[in-house]
């Protein structure tokens, strides 16, 4: 029976968050530090259960969007390095540098624009020969004749890095409430006040919408519609292999990428070409080709990893953003509301930034990293 | 559907067992108090047991210790069995060997 108003004090917060990935956990601890009382409703049975702990783990600045890089610098530089002791738990942190590799002159030449552009961006980034990058990863295979490096970039365990911050933030108070779905955020006096969901209301002075592509349902029942699409991708896991390397890898093809995990399995995310026209029975379902497509593609540049063998394979869906960017944003017609959605695959490495630039918001009113690019207002026609 | 779980419900504190030490997931590794420490620190679901701790992610894919967890996480939340969900089972079935798994030719290679 859902309780209607007259709510009880004890579903009430400074601050509700529609989400419990990694995203909506990282502010739900920041806001917890700043002493904010905080309830985090999540739809599933399972903490983090969306693209948080489906994505291969990239702590990239390299390959970003300009709009995005000012966030991936400040998280490289200031929060990364010292999470897992923040945290209280090992995120599995590595700045081992990302290696995008080239086989072909048409890979070097779309490399030799992606530099560019981070370079332009003040981001350390060369071009290295294919002997360089064998010199950096003696695994490569002879087939590889350039890469561009970007030292700073890593990876970490996004299972971890998302229950890290589940775990901590519960230690200081907030309440995580799961098998809780959103139906409806509710205006009082012309102000986000109500949070609905199937079982239960409850209130806050601010609500915090993290919940990936859910966001545009949940979004449409105050009137805005942010233009994202649910795109599947998968992700494969190899059994456990003696350390070899620690970099962050890519191609310059995009037909994988992927890092060896501490727990010394690789973990490698792909594509078959047919994503966008999986069959779509509710749940992310791996397809039967993908993951026989990966594997091709990761023994062209490693093929000393044939004999590795794959011990399982996921899906996941990424909310994808019409500009392939993120929505954080106040939202005019609804004072109290904040957007973080449409992170479009790349989310997890800026999640420690922008969990902190959403605690800003609610606490201080402004943040101290500008947000305009990622406006909800943004999207216009294209004449 | 899943049901309401409010992750901050008193269960108590954790108490050291005499078997505590026994191993559960052969695998990886993992024994029954490590998985028995993690329900106090908010992990209620055999999903977020694995993935926190990494029981049921070795070779067997939790065929072997599946139940087991699930017991002794049902045990420390004081519910039934039937109240958690089996870890989702992912393809494919045995490891296999990315040169095996990569080659579509018909007869192998």
């Amino acid at each position: 029976m859902k309780k209607e108003e007259g709510n009880n004090m004890e579903n009430c917060a400074d601050v509700i968050i529609i989400g419990s990935g990694v995203i909506g956990n990282a502010a739900a601890y920041y806001l917890a530090k700043r002493g904010r009382s905080v309830i985090v409703l999540e739809k599933s049975g399972n903490i983090g259960n969306g693209g948080s702990s489906r994505n291969g783990g990239g702590v990239r600045q390299s390959g970003r969007d300009k709009r995005e890089l000012p966030l991936a610098i400040y998280g490289v530089k200031n929060l990364w390095p010292t999470l897992s002791e923040e945290l209280g738990m090992d995120v599995e942190y590595y700045k081992e540098g990302n290696l995008r590799l080239g086989k072909t002159k048409e890979h070097i030449k779309i490399l030799n624009n992606l530099s560019k552009n981070a370079i332009e961006s003040g981001l350390d980034v060369k071009m290295i020969s294919g002997d360089e990058a064998r010199e950096i990863c003696p695994y490569l295979s002879k087939e590889v004749i350039g890469a561009s490096w970007c030292p700073t970039d890593g990876h970490a365990n996004p299972l971890l890095t998302t229950l890290a911050y589940y775990r901590k933030a519960r230690q200081l108070g907030v309440r995580f409430i799961t098998g809780e779905e959103v139906t409806q955020v509710r205006k009082i006096k012309g102000k986000a006040r109500q949070v609905v969901t199937k079982n239960n209301v409850y209130e806050g002075e601010s609500i915090i919408l993290a919940s990936g592509y859910e966001s545009r349902r949940i979004a449409s029942t105050f009137g805005i519609d942010i233009p994202i699409n649910k795109v599947l991708l998968e992700v494969l896991v190899t059994e456990e292999q003696p350390p070899m390397f620690y970099q962050m890898l890519g191609t310059a093809a995009a037909d994988f990428y992927g890092h060896q995990s501490k727990h010394g399995s690789f973990v490698f995310g792909g594509s078959s070409g047919y994503e966008a026209f999986n069959k779509d029975n509710g749940t992310p379902t791996t397809s039967s080709i993908t993951a026989s497509a990966v594997c091709r593609g990761i023994m062209k540049y490693f093929p000393i990893l044939a004999d590795a063998k794959i011990v399982r394979t996921w899906a996941g869906w990424i909310d994808d953003c019409v500009d392939h960017v993120p929505v954080i944003s106040f939202v005019e017609e609804v004072p109290g509301l904040i957007l973080a959605c449409g992170f479009s695959g790349h989310g997890f490495g800026i999640s420690p930034t922008v969990g902190m630039l959403l605690s800003e918001m609610v606490v201080d009113g402004k943040t101290s990293i500008d947000l305009e690019a990622f406006r909800y207002d943004r999207f216009k026609a294209k004449i | 559907m899943s049901k309401v779980n409010d992750r901050s419900r008193d269960i108590g504190k954790y108490m050291v067992q005499p078997d505590d030490d026994i191993i559960i997931c052969r695998c990886e590794e993992i024994t029954k108090g490590e998985i028995r420490k993690a329900v106090y620190e908010g992990m209620f679901t055999i999903t977020e047991i694995r993935r926190y701790l990494r029981t049921g992610m070795g070779l067997c894919q939790g065929q072997t210790c599946g139940k087991l967890v699930k017991g002794i996480i049902a045990k420390e939340l004081c519910i039934s069995t039937s109240d958690l969900e089996s870890s989702e089972s992912r393809a494919p079935m045995r490891p296999i060997e990315m040169r095996v798994l990569g080659n579509e030719k018909r007869g192998g290679e």
